[in-house]
This record gives structure tokens, C-alpha cells and sequence, in this order.
């Protein structure tokens, strides 16, 4: 009984863990660079098939792949913000119709990258095996690459906290979060700030999807169902907060493991029960303003 | 990305109108079998584009719940289809459509826009994994078969829920609630305060508008024969009928209607030639529209007599 | 009866108080004037008023009835209209629909298109628009949009109206024609409750005065009573 407490605790505090990961980066995302990612969940496509790819016909430790995942994602990211973001804030009359656009392109983005990596892998599911081998904790046996997952969770969120509270660039979010304008007032260069952080999100994208193809397999779609799970946890943690989504990211976790002990397949409407139960109760989630 | 254009007062638009719509029912005596078929699919997504666009134009509130609806109306078609009569169970789809659309409007549009926005967004992959769980914990089934119905009765039925859409998106369009419609989507707030109910407004067109996108759902589902949860909930349609509805242009009545006929066309004539690469073109057309063209083709009208208009002051002579 | 009245209204933001245990009358016909430092909390009881906000304690009632509390559809619908600080017009909307839409929907009785249409025309007359009926209100200049929101207000039929800073980015000219304009509401029989920062309008204008300094009332009287107050001196120069 406890070994099955902790079985689901844990794996729990596993998917939590990636989840965090995302939704940290669709909250650097939506509450700094106030575009609302709808193709979130391909750049986590991407790189769990780019983790595949190299690891299965180039032979590369996973890990390694991260060394290409990261940057890779980074610039698509910024590129993507420096040219359609960039231009769609800068002729927009509103924030909300900035933020309406932006969303929009967005899922034309997704379409476009989904397209792109079905002719590039075709729709088939892939997968390979990386450090699959059981670790026993109290009794219940988790694979040593899902550990490897959180763990490298937890150390991109710290880092990242580490880069918020203490380099230039970090503070610079951080202001540009609270208030643009002023931000911009202070002498900082809010273009290449907001690009930054939309390309530093789908960096984390990325990694996650990295981290994803190390435990489950992958395909040309899962990208989506991923976006949804990740603006649910914004929305846990609140719309703009990005210690909330990190902790929103486990606290969803948490849930999904619980849920799917009792019914597999119930997880996501678990996760929109909650949306839901959040709508009507607290609607700025637990760190919202 | 909305504009806002003057009445038409020439006879030109309902002449066409007319004649349009002459054509279209008289369409199966004098076309092949395979362009009703055809023509079904581009009145689908006239329908999509249109039924979005009543809402989502005006308020400029986003959703990306067409696939939503639709799909609910495909698997009403799939569940209830070998039981009760045709009629019915269009009907039943779009009530339930109409239903779900109410709950969901109740929820979210009292709140600020971006929760309605993320509630439609992952909204097709709840009602998709709910359906699967269903089927797989209690009828063990994965996927359903529909009853086919012939080409022409589809097409009729087609025609006709488009038609009944293009009077109420119209109706609706140039009435009072038309105009307060558009200007929730100027300042919700400033409508508030001359009087606009906005809340049950906002809740009740958008419930109106998921009524054809269920119909429609539910009389194509009848065209695939099979249909399990993953065809029938597809983000796919979503994109489709924002696609359409931007590209075309949300500043005029026609502008989704001309898109979701022209992207239809393209369509049909790219999916043979590039089966794979058709949807990468359609996100770059949508990005590239958004991006370029905020105001869609219709936009274009206005900037094309301006320009033609210069260059007949440059060139008076010619 | 008081047209208006509110008693111990008040409203946090945070842990700020933007309106502080404040108590307010207007009676019919009267045109009263609400003024203070920026940040004093004018339009955050203006937003109290009309349903923008709700009070977090405190009452506030519009001809006898609670309105705390209400949607502003409501309160408009009720006789009390405004104006925003922002000029909140309709921007892609022709001036014409602006005020067409508050006919439509802000009044009691229900109009029908026609009968809205010659309101809609008589309004932007009497504001002085009518020539542009057929321009977006974006396209129109500031003093033409501030007349056209009046105009938009005016179409709900109200018994009241709140002019939230009318005069503010007006030229002298501007100014002049917007007191006269206050003038002519008046004389309709709309009561009014105006917040203003130029003073000569205010002190010519308004029968009273209401003073609030960070949230609170610190001083009511006539315009003489106001002008010559120890503290309203302090608090606008002391600054």
C-alpha cells in the first residue's frame, strides 16, 4: 500500500517536473513577451525527434543531443519573435489584439513546424531506449532516465531562477515583466528582451522534449496535447507568474499521477476539471495578481 | 485587423446573391457526382468560416473551438445515426453543439478574453480524450461506423444549413445586437456602460454560431463511414476555418465566405500535387495574412481602387 | 431625496486605499463638482458610481434604490450615465453608431431603429457633430471625441451624468465650448457630477464642490466656500 503511495507520488513528481519545465517556458512566453503559444508543443516535438534522430542514426548520447536541442530551438525561437512577433506588436492598436494575432500566428506556426516534421519523420512513432534500467526508491522502481528528467528539471529551474534574480539580463525580464513601459523607459532594449524570452521558452521547449524522448516514444503530432497541458499550468499558476507555473507544473503532476492510477486516459480532463474549478473560484491562480 | 464598411447600396450583391444560390440548387442535375462532392466539402467550410466568423470577427474574441463542434456533431451522427432519422440527429448535433457552446460561454466570457481563448484551444483535446476514455471503459469500442447517405441528400442538407447560417449571421449582422456585437469588440467595457448586457450577449451568439458547426459535423460524418475519436476531433478544422475566415477578411459579410472558397480550391487542387506539403503552404498563407494583410482579402478592395485611383490622377490622359 | 447619495463608500487596491469611508450627495438639477490631486481617488469613485467597480463597503443609491453593487448596463439603464477619462468612443465605429448604440440598448424603453437613427442625428447636433456622423470616431480630434462620448452618453436618456475630466487636453477655445456645452446638459435637466482639474471651469460651473485628497473627503462647499479653504489650499499647493 505505502509502496504504491509512493509509486504514484513519485512518478507524480516526474511528470510534474517536466511539466513545470514547460509550462515555465510558455510562461516566459505569454507573460513577458504577452504571446499566447499555441505551437508551444512543437518545439518539445522537435526536440524529442531531434534527440531521436541523432541518437538513432548518428549514434549520440541523448544528452548529448541536448547541446543541439537547446541552441537550435533558441534560435527558431528567436527568429520566429524577431520577425513575425516583433512586427505584429509593433502595427497592433491594442495589447489585446496584439495578444489575439499573436496567438493566431502562432497556430499557424504549429501547423507550419507539424507539417515541416511529418515530411521530415513521417507520422510514425519513434523511440529508443536510453538508461531504462530500474532504480529502486522505497520499494518502487522508476526508470533511471525519468529520474534523469526530473532532475535536470530541477536544475534548469533553479539556474533559470538564478538568471531572473541575479544576471543583467535576468533583472531585465523581470522589469520587463512588471511593466514594459517603464522597462523600456529604464534604457532597456525591450525588443531584444521579449525576443529573448520567447527564445529562451522554446529553448525549454525543447530540452523537455529532449528529456520526453529519453522515457516515452515520440511522433511528428504529440506536440499538441503537450500546449494544452502546458497552458493549463500557466493558468494554475497564474497568468504571468513564472515561479507559478513552476509550481503549478507539479502540483498538475501530482494530479495526473493520481487520476491515472484509478482511470488511464482521464488525466487531461482531470487537468480541465481543475481549469475549470480555477474559472470559477480563482480565476488568477495561485501566485495570479 | 477589423474594418468597418458602409452599406452597399447597389442591386449588384443580391443580383449575385440569387443567382449564386440558383446555381447551387440546381446543382446536381447538370454536375458530375464528383463535383457535388466537391462542392460539398466548400460549402462545409463556407460554413465553418462563416459560423467562426459571426462570433470571433466582431467581438474579436478568438476561439479555436470550430473542431470542437464540429467533431461533436460528427460523433452525434456516429453514435445516434444507425437509430434515429437523418433529420433528428442534425438536429440533436446541433443542440448539443448549442449546449456545450452555452456552458462554455457561461464559463469563460465573464471572464477577461484570454480565458476563453485558452479554454477553446485545448478544448478539442479534452472532448477527444474523453470520448476515448468512453468508448474504451464502457462500449469497447475504438471507432464507429456511420450510416451512409447518398451524395446529393448530403449536399441538399449542406446547402441548407449553410443557407439558414448566411441569414442568421446576416440577420444578426445588421441588427442591433450586430452592432453591439462589434462594439464589445471596440471597448467591452464603454458598451457595458450604454447599456449592452454584454455577458449574455456574447454567451448566446457564440452558442448560436456552434449550432451549424455541429450540423455540419454531424452530416459529413455520414460521408466517412468510419469515424473514431482522433478523425473526429481534429485541430485541423479549427485551423481551417480561422484560416478562411482571416484570409478572406472579417471587414465584410463575404470575406470568409471568398476565402473558404478559394483555400477549399486550393485545397483540392494542391492536395494531389503536394500531399504532404499543402499544410505547411496553409500556415505560411495564415501567418503571412496576419502578418501582411490583418484586414484579409476584402481589405485588399479599398487599397486597390485607392491605388488605381492614383495612377488614373498620374495618367489622366491614359 | 437625493438624486445620488453615497455613504461610507470604500475601495482597496491592494493594500492602498483608493476610496476612504466617503459620503456623497447630489440633488436633482444640480451640477456638482469633484476635485483633488491626481491619485486623489475621483475616477475610482466615478468607477464606484456607474459599475465599474463594487464598493467594498458603503452604500451608494440613485434615486432612493441601491446601485452598489450592480452591472453598469444596469446603472445605465437606471438613468445614470458617463463619461470616461480615456474617451472610451468606439474607435472603428462611425460617430453616427457610437451614439445609435445607446439609444438602442441604454434607455428603459425600447426604440426602434428609426426612432434611435433621429435621436442619434439630434444629439450629435446638439453636441455640435453633425456633419460627421459618417466618420470613425478614431479619425475624429480629441475635443470632437470628448463631445462625441457626451453624445454617446446622452443617447442612454439619463436623469444624470458623470463628465469625467471633459475639459482635460482641451485648448482655451476647446474649453470655453465645453462649459457651454455643460451649460446646455443642464438646462435638459440632466444633473451633473463633474470631475475637472481647470479650475475656472469648475468654479463657474458647479453649485458645489466636493474636495478628495488620497481617497478621502477632506472639504464640501460652494465654489467662494471651496476656493478660499485653508485646506484645499494647503492640499493642492502644499503637493
Amino acid at each position: 500500500m505505502l509502496v504504491t503511495i509512493l509509486e504514484v507520488v513519485i512518478a507524480g513528481l516526474l511528470l510534474g517536473g517536466l511539466y513545470a519545465l514547460i509550462a515555465m517556458g510558455l510562461s516566459l512566453q505569454y507573460g513577458v513577451a504577452r504571446v499566447l503559444n499555441v505551437s508551444h508543443g512543437e518545439f518539445i516535438m522537435l526536440g524529442g525527434m531531434i534527440t531521436w534522430t541523432l541518437t538513432t542514426q548518428f549514434g549520440l548520447n541523448p544528452l548529448v543531443a541536448l547541446a543541439v536541442c537547446g541552441p537550435l530551438t533558441f534560435v527558431l525561437g528567436y527568429i520566429l519573435h524577431g520577425t513575425i512577433f516583433r512586427r505584429l506588436a509593433s502595427t497592433a492598436e491594442s495589447v489585446g489584439i496584439f495578444e489575439g494575432n499573436s496567438m493566431l500566428a502562432s497556430f499557424g506556426i504549429m501547423f507550419i513546424i507539424q507539417n515541416l516534421a511529418l515530411v521530415i519523420w513521417g507520422p510514425e512513432i519513434r523511440g529508443y531506449s536510453y538508461l531504462a534500467h530500474p532504480v529502486n526508491l522505497g520499494g518502487a522502481l522508476f526508470g533511471a532516465n525519468r529520474l534523469l528528467t526530473l532532475s535536470f528539471a530541477l536544475v534548469i529551474g533553479l539556474v533559470f531562477y538564478f538568471y531572473l534574480a541575479h544576471t543583467r539580463m535576468g533583472k531585465a525580464i523581470r522589469a520587463a515583466a512588471q511593466d514594459r513601459g517603464a522597462a523600456a523607459l529604464m534604457g532597456i532594449n525591450i525588443n531584444y528582451v521579449l525576443a529573448i524570452c520567447f527564445a529562451l521558452g522554446a529553448a525549454m521547449a525543447g530540452i523537455a522534449g529532449m528529456l520526453i524522448s529519453m522515457s516515452y516514444p515520440v511522433n511528428a503530432v504529440m506536440g499538441f496535447e503537450y500546449t494544452t497541458i502546458a497552458i493549463i499550468v500557466v493558468v494554475l499558476g497564474g497568468l504571468g507568474s513564472i515561479p507559478g507555473s513552476f509550481i503549478g507544473g507539479f502540483l498538475l503532476g501530482l494530479v495526473g499521477s493520481v487520476v491515472t492510477y484509478f482511470q488511464p486516459g482521464l488525466a487531461l480532463a482531470a487537468y480541465y476539471a481543475i481549469f475549470i474549478l480555477l474559472l470559477l473560484v480563482r480565476p488568477t491562480g495561485i501566485m495570479g495578481k | 485587423m477589423r474594418t468597418r464598411g458602409t452599406t452597399p447600396k447597389s442591386l449588384v450583391g443580391p443580383v449575385l446573391v440569387v443567382l449564386a444560390l440558383a446555381l447551387l440548387a440546381s446543382l446536381t442535375f447538370y454536375a458530375s457526382a464528383y463535383t457535388v462532392i466537391f462542392v460539398t466539402s466548400i460549402l462545409m467550410y463556407v460554413v465553418l468560416a462563416v459560423s467562426w466568423a459571426m462570433f470571433s470577427g466582431p467581438t474579436g474574441y478568438i476561439s479555436l473551438a470550430p473542431a470542437a463542434f464540429f467533431g461533436v456533431g460528427i460523433y452525434t451522427a456516429a453514435v445516434l445515426g444507425l437509430k434515429l432519422p437523418l433529420a433528428l440527429v442534425i438536429l440533436l448535433a446541433g443542440v448539443g453543439s448549442f449546449c456545450l457552446a452555452l456552458l462554455i460561454g457561461a464559463l469563460t466570457l465573464r471572464l477577461r478574453g484570454i480565458y476563453f481563448v485558452i479554454f477553446t484551444v485545448g478544448l478539442v483535446e479534452l472532448i477527444k480524450n474523453l470520448v476515448l476514455w468512453y468508448e474504451v471503459t464502457f462500449t469497447g469500442t475504438r471507432g464507429r461506423f456511420v450510416i451512409p447517405v447518398d451524395n446529393n441528400t448530403v449536399y441538399y442538407v449542406m446547402l441548407t444549413i449553410l443557407v439558414l447560417l448566411l441569414l442568421t449571421a446576416y440577420l444578426i449582422r445588421r441588427s442591433r445586437f450586430g452592432l453591439a456585437l462589434q462594439s464589445i469588440g471596440e471597448d467591452e467595457q464603454a458598451a457595458a456602460h450604454v447599456g449592452v448586457n454584454v455577458n449574455p450577449l456574447k454567451t448566446t451568439v457564440f452558442a448560436v454560431s456552434a449550432v451549424f458547426m455541429g450540423a455540419a459535423g454531424a452530416i459529413m460524418a455520414t460521408r466517412w463511414s468510419y469515424v473514431d475519436p482522433y478523425i473526429a476531433f481534429n485541430p485541423l478544422f479549427s485551423f481551417m476555418a480561422v484560416l478562411m475566415a482571416i484570409f478572406g477578411g472579417l471587414g465584410r459579410f463575404y470575406g470568409p465566405i471568398l476565402g473558404a472558397v478559394i483555400i477549399a480550391y486550393l485545397e483540392e487542387t494542391l492536395i494531389t500535387r503536394f500531399p504532404y506539403h499543402y499544410m505547411l503552404i496553409f500556415g505560411l498563407v495564415l501567418v503571412a495574412t496576419i502578418v501582411y494583410l490583418p484586414g484579409g482579402l476584402v481589405a485588399l478592395a479599398p487599397k486597390l481602387r485607392s491605388w488605381t485611383a492614383r495612377l488614373r490622377r498620374a495618367h489622366p490622359g491614359g | 431625496m437625493h438624486i445620488l447619495e453615497g455613504n461610507a463608500v470604500t475601495k482597496h487596491f491592494g493594500g492602498l486605499a483608493a476610496v476612504s469611508d466617503v459620503d456623497f450627495a447630489v440633488d436633482q438639477g444640480e451640477v456638482v463638482g469633484l476635485i483633488g490631486p491626481n491619485g486623489a481617488g475621483k475616477t475610482t469613485l466615478f468607477n464606484l458610481i456607474s459599475g465599474a467597480l463594487a464598493p467594498e463597503s458603503g452604500t451608494i443609491r440613485f434615486q432612493g434604490d441601491r446601485i452598489s453593487g450592480l452591472k453598469p448596463h444596469v446603472i445605465c439603464r437606471r438613468g445614470l450615465a458617463r463619461t470616461f477619462q480615456s474617451v472610451k468612443v468606439f474607435p472603428h465605429l462611425p460617430a453616427h453608431a457610437n451614439v445609435q448604440l445607446a439609444a438602442l440598448f441604454g434607455r428603459t424603453d425600447r426604440m426602434s431603429v428609426a426612432e434611435a437613427n433621429r435621436e442619434t442625428v439630434e444629439l450629435l447636433e446638439f453636441v455640435g457633430l453633425a456633419g460627421v456622423g459618417a466618420v470613425p470616431a478614431k479619425d475624429l480630434k480629441l475635443p470632437l471625441q470628448k463631445r462625441l462620448e457626451v453624445a454617446r452618453a446622452l443617447g442612454t436618456k439619463p436623469q444624470m451624468l458623470l463628465l469625467d475630466e471633459l475639459m482635460a487636453g482641451l485648448n482655451p477655445t476647446e474649453v470655453a465650448e465645453a462649459m457651454d456645452l455643460v451649460y446646455r446638459i443642464r438646462d435638459r435637466g440632466v444633473t451633473l457630477f463633474l470631475i475637472e482639474h481647470v479650475m475656472k471651469a469648475i468654479m463657474g460651473v458647479c453649485d458645489r464642490i466636493i474636495v478628495l485628497h488620497h481617497g478621502q473627503k477632506i472639504a464640501e462647499g460652494t465654489p467662494q466656500e471651496i476656493a478660499t479653504s485653508r485646506t484645499v489650499v494647503e492640499v493642492y499647493l502644499g503637493e
